[in-house]
């Protein structure tokens, strides 16, 4: 087909413009490839020059950096344990029940959701878990957490839920099953590639969760990495860029490992997640 | 094996009646077919039996105690799914033998009774695979499996053969009327196929906005359907029903329609109890029963409309004055062209009459249904 001129030239500028658009957000990621490896990186993009892994090094000299990692870990997998056992004992019995007025107790939840996790809330919330004498603890910070994740988690494993049919523990009761052995032997193990997916999401919201931790915390040895990351600024508040690329990269290594794996073994599959 | 019954049994969902006082008795040792359309409350009876639903009202008994309140575990029942319902992430034989393993038996004895069933069913060289790596047919058997692996009081069956296909259908079909007859078993199987209640059951109930119109062996269902629901519902094709208007004449009925000519009938006492309810009749007669005719008595006239060649026999439908339709089952070389005017002739003791509300009129000397 032949382009009139004005259409060339339009097509010529969209293509322009992508790209460029492209290019501003592909810049930061390949300065968050290269600058770790570079022991002279500045806010610029460089070409590592000597290769060098001395930032590492540096890094992993910092205790209190590496420790960090390790609150992260315990935050996450703390978080997500109550998630995933809440959000698939509650989601089954909303999708599974017959209470009247079920569909409006979690969509009204997952409206509070935003506001429980948001920062319109971190006073009331700070104020709570002060007086239950939780603040500086990491419990602390999982029940919050959890409790901003466990509204939307829920919504997506009830949609989940209702999209498998009740005849699997149905056939399990007939022939014999209690509701909780069909529960276990036959609808957990149907429904574990939603829980999978809800875990996976919950995790990623707490390693990379700033607000909550970074009010809920005080002493420095308690921080997460995402709060720990301010320990790479000097006194005057400005960034040792050498040392903050290779933390960065450290601190993001975890998330891109488990959606590897999840991608891998399962797949990303929100089966009827979202209604269309 | 046990007995089951539903003592004035209802069950509503919301402001909707699904099963609408109904009384049922199934004998042990029956085969009970519900059959009846889509919504008519007959897998929701069958439901109730297993203990998936709790009745409304009423009571349900199987082997004459009261299980109505039971969770389904403690029934001693077992039940086929229409979807199958097998266990995705169990082979095929975790899948048979997981009711042996909630009854706590040793691995050992699961694997030699599921390997033992699976024989008979002819699916042992499958028991290692997953149920997504067979075929329908052998996630059908592979369901069966599961359900007589165990001894039962009642075996329930929900439309189990309605996801295979017409040849596989046949052959499941033909092995499950074996099956029952062998193991003596009660069964009750739902399902609204008229064509497998007939060739299964020993006593079928036809079912229709929550209650049952029809509790009769199947021969009985065919030779009297009690109301045009089931004249209507059960025969391939159905009953032909033709509104007619009755006139009595001193002992004798005279019935007139459009196209329609009949010798007058012997004013029954029936019929005297139906004509005082008004004049309006509906004349049934099967299409096997009907045969293309010359004679003007007893026949139907009309233009024929259509001509479906089924091997050795046709259906030949006809188009009555009125756009209404009558078919008849003729062999194929009563030849006929569609266009044609035709008369469809019929023996007068193959005609069945119904009342005005439906109800069909009993004839004299025969017990009152």
């Amino acid at each position: 087909m032949k382009l009139t001129t004005p259409q060339f030239l339009s097509r010529v500028g969209f293509s322009a413009f992508a790209a460029i658009l492209g290019a501003l957000f592909a810049l930061p990621l390949i300065w968050f490839i290269f600058a770790p490896f570079n022991a002279r990186a500045e806010m610029g993009l460089a070409l590592p020059d000597p290769f060098t892994f001395s930032n590492f090094e540096t890094v992993f000299g910092n205790s209190l950096a590496i420790h960090a990692l390790l609150n992260s870990l315990i935050e996450g997998v703390g978080a997500v344990i109550v998630v995933g056992i809440a959000a698939t004992l509650a989601a089954y019995a909303l999708s599974r029940s017959s209470i009247p007025g079920k569909g409006a107790v979690t969509y009204i939840l997952l409206l509070f959701s935003s506001v429980v996790s948001g920062s319109a809330a971190m006073v009331p919330i700070f104020l709570i878990v002060s007086a239950l004498g939780l603040i500086d603890t990491q419990v602390a910070v999982i029940l919050v957490f959890a409790g901003g994740l466990l509204p939307t988690a829920m919504f997506i494993l009830r949609d989940f839920i209702d999209g498998i049919p009740k005849s699997y523990e149905e056939s399990a009761m007939v022939a014999g099953a209690s509701p909780v052995q069909a529960f276990f032997d036959v609808a957990l193990p149907v429904i574990r590639p939603g829980i999978v997916v809800v875990v996976v999401w919950a995790f990623v919201n707490v390693w990379g969760g700033f607000l909550i931790p970074f009010i809920l915390l005080r002493s420095s040895e308690q921080m997460p990495a995402s709060v720990a990351i301010y320990s790479f600024y000097s006194e005057a508040g400005t960034p040792i860029v050498t040392l903050l690329a290779a933390y960065s990269l450290i601190y993001s290594l975890p998330v891109i490992a488990l959606y590897l794996f999840v991608s891998w073994r399962f797949g990303f599959r929100f089966f009827g997640g979202i209604k269309a | 094996m046990a007995s089951v019954e539903f003592r004035s049994v209802t069950k509503s969902f919301g402001s909707f009646t699904a099963v609408d006082h109904v009384d049922l008795s199934i004998g042990d040792g029956e085969f009970v077919c519900l059959l009846g359309p889509s919504g008519c409350g007959k897998t929701t009876s069958l439901r109730m039996i297993a203990g998936l639903e709790t009745p409304s009202s009423g009571q349900i008994l199987i082997g004459g105690d009261d299980v109505t309140g039971l969770h389904p575990k403690d029934r001693q029942i077992s039940m086929v799914f229409q979807d199958y319902a097998l266990y995705p992430h169990m082979n095929i034989a975790d899948n048979i033998a997981y009711p042996l393993k909630v009854r706590g038996e040793s691995q050992e004895k699961r694997h030699a009774r599921a390997q033992e069933v699976a024989g008979v069913l002819k699916i042992g060289d499958l028991l290692s695979r997953l149920p997504s790596q067979i075929s329908g047919g052998q996630q059908q058997r592979t369901s069966l499996a599961r359900a007589l692996v165990y001894p039962s009081r009642v075996y329930l069956f929900d439309e189990p053969l309605s996801n295979l296909d017409a040849k596989l259908r046949l052959e499941a079909r033909g092995f499950l009327n074996h099956l029952q007859r062998d193991m003596g078993m009660t069964a009750i199987y739902v399902t609204h196929d008229q064509a497998e209640a007939m060739a299964l059951a020993t006593r079928i109930a036809v079912m229709d906005r929550g209650r049952i119109v029809q509790y009769a062996p199947p021969i009985e269902i065919y030779r009297r359907p009690a109301t045009t629901f089931v004249a209507n519902f059960v025969g391939n094709p159905p009953m032909n029903l033709v509104p007619v208007t009755a006139r009595a004449e001193g002992d004798s009925v005279r019935l007139s329609a459009d196209g329609v000519t009949l010798a007058p009938l012997p004013l029954s006492a029936g019929l005297k109890a139906a004509l005082a309810a008004g004049p309006t009749l509906t004349l049934g007669v099967r299409p096997e029963h009907l045969s293309v005719t010359e004679e003007a008595d007893n026949s139907i006239g009309g233009k024929l409309f259509a001509n479906e060649n089924m091997g050795p026999e046709s259906l030949v439908t006809m188009e009555r004055p009125d756009a209404s339709r009558v078919t008849a089952r003729i062999f194929t070389d009563d030849h006929v062209e569609v266009g044609e005017t035709v008369r469809f002739g019929f023996a007068p003791e193959h005609v069945t009459l119904f009342d005005g509300a439906g109800t069909r009129i009993p004839r004299d000397g025969e017990a009152g249904l």
